[in-house]
């Protein structure tokens, strides 16, 4: 168990330990003339004005929760998909029917206009 | 114990290679086609000066980078602006944990005679699920940079970004859906294994590898879906506010996404490190280093094209706008993938 997984984590430390290592590099070793004017943000030259977290599109939102209506989807896919050579013709329906009722919702979403983008 | 030793070394050696010699590499070599190939393309010479016909060129561009001044705007929330970068290029890195290399073969360590793969861990028996769950963490980087800079520029690439990668992330899972019945395993070893001979995934999964390509395409925020940085409209996107080697790392997590996208296509659709043939026809035995090596290198070979291929449709198509973008990812690619599953279930089981 720890043998099969270990390798897996010495990646995740080595590969996040290189990007920490760049990032600390960059700020280590860069040059530091700091003026106000350098420090605001680009606008096309001109003077920035108000808070830029406001307020944006509902549409984003519709997009994230339309992923995670079909992201479950693939999860539950994937058991199924993996033992697909070994289960028999009741998985084969069951996952059917659930392709199938989702589809109704996706053509719902569809006609709804949810996965317009004006 | 000693077996616990034995594990924790050796992966520690290969990830420290792996780090070194193809990510980082693998970066700089993909910039370096990238520029080679777009200047072929636009009719001029591109990068000659740095080393024998400029191939020193993407080192000197990080060295460069590195000693360029740090900045931070004034509004930016300081701790989550230095975070974006570490999240993209960390987990770029990373995903190529899982991508075996070659064949095992047999090497006397300490006098035992030990089975050794190029991969870090190419047999877990969650590799498909590891560099979903990793890709999805990469879009948190490039959230988090928008978000972070304080700028409106910045802001509205990140959102754009995000919503374009987990939009086309469901193809993509969906794609692999049908792979993962042919062969019955999430280990991407046993993929590559599945594909002997000429038996590759390309050919029982046509209508799958076309929609992974699109969606590689526009997971790695490339072209013809780079919409994230479309420059007349957006400045650059969600790295507006990055300078020096943070926005650098911006950079390198785009080429090594490419390159590891490249390599993913090629290891599920192309049969990865197997050759074509029976390696006896070349003289050579399982379980050789010799094997080994010329597996790696045909895998390389098919990797390098894909990178090429990457960077031809780049300089060749132009960009989509937003909302031909999302129509093609869910009313074209989500119900196509969705047919793909479907009917590979229906073929499969009448074949059964």
């Amino acid at each position: 168990m720890l043998e099969t997984y270990l390798p897996l984590v010495i990646m995740l430390i080595v590969g996040f330990a290189v990007a920490i290592i760049f990032m600390v590099l960059s700020e280590w070793l860069g040059a530091r003339r700091s003026t106000a004017e350098k420090k605001t943000t680009y606008e096309s030259g001109m003077i920035p004005y108000k808070n830029a977290r406001d307020r944006f599109s509902v549409k984003f939102y519709m997009v994230a929760v339309s992923f995670i209506v079909f992201d479950i989807e693939v999860v539950f896919l994937y058991p199924w998909a993996v033992q697909f050579s070994k289960l028999g013709l009741a998985a084969f329906i069951a996952m059917m029917s659930f392709i199938f009722i989702l589809l109704v919702g996706y053509i719902y979403e569809l006609k709804k206009g949810g996965f317009d983008w004006d | 114990m000693n077996e616990i030793i034995f594990v924790t070394v050796s992966a520690l050696i290969k990830s420290i290679a792996v780090v070194l010699c193809i990510v980082l590499l693998s970066a700089a070599v993909s910039v370096y086609i990238e520029r080679k190939v777009s200047a072929f393309i636009q009719n001029r010479i591109g990068p000659n000066r740095v080393g024998p016909f400029g191939t020193l060129q993407p080192i000197v561009d990080v060295i460069k980078l590195l000693f360029k001044e740090d900045v931070v705007p004034a509004g930016a929330d300081y701790q989550f602006h230095r975070l974006g970068p570490v999240l993209s290029l960390g987990v770029a890195i990373v995903v190529y944990a899982v991508i075996p290399f070659s064949s095992p073969f047999m090497m006397n360590i300490a006098g035992v005679d030990r089975l050794i793969q190029f991969g870090i861990a190419p047999n877990i028996n969650i590799g498909i699920l590891y560099i979903l769950a990793m890709t999805s963490v990469g879009v948190y980087g490039i959230t988090l940079a928008g978000w972070s800079s304080n700028s409106k520029y910045s802001l509205l690439g990140g959102l754009r970004s995000s919503a374009q990668m987990i939009s086309y992330e469901l193809s993509m899972g969906l794609a692999i859906v049908g792979i993962l019945m042919i062969t019955g395993s999430f280990s991407m070893n046993d993929i590559v294994m599945h594909q002997q001979g000429w038996k590759i995934n390309l050919l029982l999964q046509p209508l799958g590898f076309i929609i992974f390509l699109v969606s590689a395409f526009a997971e790695t925020n490339r072209a013809p879906f780079d919409l994230p940085e479309a420059e007349p409209e957006l400045v650059g996107g969600y790295n507006t506010e990055y300078t020096g080697m943070k926005f650098g790392m911006f950079f390198l997590a785009e080429y090594s996404n490419m390159a590891v996208s490249s390599a993913m296509i090629c290891t599920l659709y192309f049969g990865g490190w197997m050759l074509p043939f029976s390696p006896s026809l070349i003289g050579l035995h399982e379980n050789t280093l010799a094997l080994s090596l010329v597996q790696f290198a045909w895998l390389l070979l098919k990797v390098i094209f894909c990178i090429f291929f990457f960077v031809w449709v780049r300089w060749s198509i132009p960009r989509f706008r937003y909302d031909q973008l999302m129509r093609l990812g869910w009313k074209v690619l989500l119900p196509l993938a969705i047919f793909n599953v479907v009917a590979t279930a229906i073929v499969m089981y009448i074949i059964k």
